[in-house]
C-alpha cells in the first residue's frame, strides 16, 4: 500500500482508512435520517390537510403542469445515474471519467432548478397561485386550493434548496477532482455527496406523485 | 511550539499547549470545545435564572410585586426558551459528552472534530438570535410557541426567537450525529458495547432522540415563520388551518426533548453511584437497555400534552397507557442504583450528594408524572403549577442535579485541580433545600388550582407563593457558591492527580488534565466497566 499517500488522506483521529471511510459513510446515513424526519413533518402536514380538504387539493393539483413535472423527474433520475457512475469512477481512480460524470450531474441538477424556476414557479406566480403574495384563484374551494399551493411551494421550495446545496457540493467536488484529489484511497467525499444527491432525488420521487398526480386526473 | 507552561508543572496538556485566543476559537479538540460550551451555557443559565428570579419576586404579592403582566409573559418565555434550548439540552451532552465520549472509549477525538466546532458556532448563532429577541423587546409566546397565538396575535419578537431555536437545533443534531458515529466506529480494542460505561449508553440514546426529533421541530418552526410572514392558513383556523397540528408536531419533538435533558443525567448517576459505593452496577444490561427503551418510548407519548386539546379520547387513552410505560425503564434505573448502593462502601463526597439528591427528586418527579399521565387527574391539574412542579422536579431536581454532580465528579479531570470539598458539600445541601422549598409548594398550589403563567393570583395562594420565592432565593445562592469555588480552584485548588476518586474507566487512566491526544497510546480494554473489587476500600 502507498503508505505516504494513505497517510495524507487519513485524519489524525482515525486508526486507518477503513475506519475513516466507515465513519464518513455512517455519518452521512445518519444525516439523511434527520432529513427524512425534516421532510416527514411536511409530508405529515400535507397528508392531514389533503384528507381534510380532498376536493380543494385535487383542484389545486390539476392546475400544475404534469408534463414539466415529468420532464424534471426524468432529469433527476438521469442525474442519479451519472452520480452513481461518478462515484464508481472515483473509486477506480479514473480522473477524466469522474470529471465527465460530475459535470453531467451538475448540468442535470442545474437544468432541474432552471426548469423549476422559469417554467413552473414563475408561471404559477403569474397565474396568481402564490399564497400570501398574489393568490387570486377564485374558483370553487379557493381556500383549500390556497393551502395546497402553500404546501406545493413549501415542499418544492425546500427540495429545491437541497438541490442548490447539492449543486454547491458538486462544484467543490469538481474543483477537487480537477486537481486530482480523489483516488482509490480517497473517495469518501464523492461517495457521501452521492448519497446526499440520491436522497434529494428520492424526495422528488415522492413529491411528484403527491403534488402532480392526485385526484384522478387521468 | 515551545511549551509555555509556567509554574511547577511542565507536562504539556490540552490546556497549556497554547494560550492564544485563536487556539480556543479555532480549536478542533473535543476537550476545548467542551469548555467553550461550558462557559456559554453557564452564561445562558444565569440569564435564564435571572428571568426566573424576577418572576418569583413578582409572585410574592397576589397583585404582582414588580412587573406588568405583559412583562411577566416575556419573563417566563425568556426563562423557558433560554433554559430549555440553550442550557438543558446542550448541558450534559455538549459539555460532559464532548469531553468524555472520546476519552471513555479510548479515542483521540470525535469522528468529526471540525463539525464539532461548527456545532458550537451554530449554537452561539442561535443563542445570539434569541438574546436579540429578549433584549430587543422580548418575546411572550412561552417556550412552546403555540399557534395561533404565535402566528396571528402577537407582535413581539417571535420571529427572531423561533429562528434562534431553529438554528440552535442544527447544533444539537450535529452533536448527536457526531456521538453516534464516534461510539459506533471509534471504540478502542476490547471496548465492546457491553463494556462501555453506562454514561455512553445514555448519551447514545440521547443522540438518537436529537437526530430523529430535532428536525421535526425545525420544520415546525419554519412553518410558524412562514405562517407569520404570509399568513396563508397553515395553522390559522380562520383560513382552514389546524392549530392542533402545530401541537402534534411541536410535542413530537418536545416530549422526546425532555428525555434529551434527563437521559444524560441518568447516565451520570450510574457513574457516580458505582464510584462512590465502590461496587459493580447492579444489572448492567438492564440499566443500559432502559436508556434505549426510554428513547424509543419517548417518541410515542407526545399526546399526553394534549389531553384537553380536543384530540380523540381513544388517542388520549393510548397516549396515557404509553406514558405509564415510560415509568418502567425509569424505575428500573432507580431500583438498580438502590441495589448498587446496598452493601456498598459509600463515601459522601460532593458528587455523591448530588447523586443521592437526584435519586430522591427524580423519583418524586417521576411519580407525579404518573398523575399527569392519568387522563382524569390531568384534566384537573392541566396547565397548573402541579405541572410546573412536576417538570422542575425532573429538569432541575433531576437533570441539573445530575449535571452538577457530573461537573463536580469530572472537574479534577477537566482542570487537574480539586475544589474545596467542604464548600461543595455545603452548596449541594443548600441547593437541595432551596430546590425543595421552591418547588414542593408549587405541587400544592397546582393541586389547589393555581394556573401557570399568570402574573397575579388570588390572595389565599400567597403563603405558598412566598415559600416558593424564598426557596428560589436559597436555590440562587446555592448555584452561585459553586461558580465561585470552581473558578477559585482553577488557580488555587490542590493538584488532583490522574484519579482522585479511585474510579474505573479509561478517562481516569490518563493524566489530569489529559494531553491533547488523550492517551499516550491507544488503550486496550480487558475488563468490564465498574470492575470495582469487592474488598476495595473507598478513597478518602
Amino acid at each position: 500500500m502507498a503508505d505516504s499517500h494513505a497517510g495524507a488522506a487519513l485524519a489524525h483521529q482515525f486508526e486507518d482508512l477503513e475506519q475513516q471511510h466507515e465513519a464518513a459513510s455512517l455519518g452521512m446515513w445518519i444525516f439523511l435520517a434527520t432529513e427524512v424526519m425534516f421532510f416527514g413533518g411536511l409530508f405529515a402536514g400535507y397528508t392531514i390537510y389533503r384528507n381534510l380538504y380532498m376536493p380543494g387539493f385535487d383542484a389545486g393539483s390539476h392546475l400544475l403542469n404534469v408534463t414539466i413535472g415529468a420532464i424534471n423527474t426524468a432529469v433527476l433520475i438521469c442525474s442519479s445515474l451519472t452520480m452513481a457512475l461518478g462515484v464508481r469512477a472515483a473509486q477506480l481512480g479514473k480522473r477524466k471519467t469522474l470529471l465527465t460524470f460530475l459535470i453531467c450531474t451538475l448540468a442535470l441538477g442545474l437544468a432541474f432548478i432552471l426548469i423549476k424556476l422559469t417554467l413552473e414557479w414563475r408561471h404559477d406566480y403569474l397565474e396568481g397561485f402564490a399564497p400570501g403574495l398574489n393568490f387570486t384563484f377564485a374558483g370553487p374551494h379557493a381556500k383549500s386550493v390556497e393551502l395546497f399551493f402553500c404546501f406545493y411551494f413549501l415542499m418544492t421550495g425546500v427540495h429545491a434548496l437541497h438541490m442548490v446545496v447539492g449543486v454547491g457540493v458538486l462544484s467543490v467536488l469538481l474543483a477537487l477532482a480537477w486537481k486530482g484529489h480523489f483516488g482509490p484511497q480517497r473517495y469518501n467525499a464523492v461517495e457521501t455527496a452521492g448519497l446526499y444527491w440520491h436522497f434529494v432525488d428520492i424526495v422528488w420521487i415522492f413529491l411528484f406523485p403527491l403534488l402532480y398526480l392526485i385526484g384522478g386526473r387521468y | 511550539m515551545a511549551t509555555a507552561a509556567v509554574g511547577p508543572e511542565t507536562r504539556v496538556d490540552y490546556l497549556n499547549v497554547d494560550y492564544g485566543i485563536k487556539s480556543w476559537l479555532l480549536t478542533t479538540d473535543h476537550k476545548r470545545i467542551a469548555l467553550l460550551y461550558l462557559v456559554s451555557i453557564t452564561l445562558f443559565f444565569f440569564v435564564g435564572g435571572a428571568a426566573a428570579a424576577l418572576m418569583r419576586l413578582n409572585l410574592i404579592e397576589p397583585n404582582g410585586a414588580l412587573v406588568e403582566p405583559a412583562t411577566y409573559n416575556k419573563l417566563f418565555s425568556t426563562h423557558g426558551i433560554i433554559m430549555v434550548f440553550f442550557f438543558m439540552i446542550p448541558s450534559i451532552p455538549a459539555v460532559l459528552g464532548n469531553f468524555l465520549v472520546p476519552m471513555m472509549i479510548g479515542a483521540r477525538d470525535l469522528a468529526f472534530p471540525r463539525l464539532n466546532l461548527l456545532s458550537w458556532y451554530i449554537f452561539m448563532a442561535g443563542g445570539a438570535l434569541c438574546m436579540y429577541a429578549v433584549i430587543g423587546g422580548g418575546v411572550d409566546t412561552g417556550w412552546t410557541f403555540y399557534t395561533p397565538l404565535s402566528t396571528t396575535y402577537l407582535n413581539t419578537n417571535v420571529m427572531s426567537a423561533a429562528l434562534g431555536v431553529f438554528v440552535a437545533g442544527f447544533s444539537s443534531i450535529l452533536t448527536g450525529l457526531n456521538f453516534v458515529v464516534t461510539i459506533h466506529k471509534m471504540r478502542a480494542p476490547g471496548m465492546t458495547w457491553f463494556r462501555m460505561p453506562l454514561f455512553l449508553w445514555a448519551i447514545y440514546a440521547t443522540s438518537i432522540i436529537q437526530i430523529l426529533g430535532t428536525p421535526v421541530l425545525a420544520i415546525t418552526l419554519a412553518l410558524v415563520g412562514l405562517e407569520r410572514l404570509f399568513h396563508v392558513g397553515i395553522f390559522d383556523p380562520a383560513v382552514g388551518g389546524d392549530p392542533i397540528l402545530f401541537q402534534h408536531l411541536f410535542w413530537f419533538y418536545s416530549h422526546p426533548a425532555v428525555y434529551i435533558m434527563i437521559l444524560p443525567s441518568l447516565g451520570v448517576i450510574s457513574e457516580l453511584v458505582t464510584c462512590f459505593a465502590k461496587k459493580r452496577i447492579f444489572g448492567y444490561s438492564f440499566v443500559a437497555f432502559s436508556s434505549v427503551a426510554i428513547a424509543a418510548i419517548s417518541f410515542l407519548v407526545w399526546g399526553h400534552h394534549m389531553f384537553v386539546s380536543g384530540q380523540s379520547i381513544y388517542a388520549g387513552i393510548i397516549f396515557s397507557g404509553l406514558s405509564f410505560a415510560v415509568a418502567i425503564p425509569s424505575a428500573i434505573k432507580v431500583f438498580n442504583w438502590t441495589a448498587t448502593l446496598y452493601k456498598g462502601s459509600i463515601s459522601y463526597q460532593a458528587p455523591m450528594l448530588y447523586a443521592l439528591g437526584f435519586i430522591g427528586l427524580f423519583t418524586m418527579g417521576g411519580l407525579t408524572g404518573l398523575f399527569l399521565a392519568t387522563l382524569a387527574v390531568d384534566t384537573h391539574v392541566h396547565d397548573t403549577y402541579f405541572v410546573v412542579g412536576h417538570f422542575h422536579y425532573i429538569m432541575v431536581g433531576g437533570a441539573v442535579m445530575g449535571y452538577l454532580g457530573g461537573i463536580h465528579f469530572w472537574w479534577p479531570k477537566i482542570t487537574g485541580r480539586l475544589y474545596p470539598d467542604g464548600w461543595a458539600r455545603l452548596a449541594a445541601a443548600i441547593i437541595f433545600i432551596g430546590f425543595n422549598l421552591t418547588f414542593f409548594p408549587q405541587y400544592m398550589l397546582g393541586y389547589l388550582g393555581m394556573p401557570r403563567r399568570y402574573a397575579i393570583y388570588p390572595p389565599e395562594f400567597q403563603v405558598l407563593n412566598v415559600m416558593s420565592s424564598a426557596g428560589a432565593s436559597i436555590l440562587g445562592v446555592g448555584y452561585l457558591i459553586p461558580l465561585v469555588y470552581m473558578i477559585w480552584s482553577i488557580r488555587y485548588g490542590p493538584v488532583a492527580g490522574p484519579n482522585p476518586w479511585g474510579a474505573k474507566g479509561l478517562e481516569w487512566q490518563t493524566p489530569s488534565p489529559p494531553p491533547t491526544e488523550n492517551f499516550p497510546e491507544t488503550p486496550v480494554v480487558t475488563e468490564e466497566a465498574y470492575a470495582y473489587g469487592a474488598k476495595e476500600v473507598a478513597v478518602g
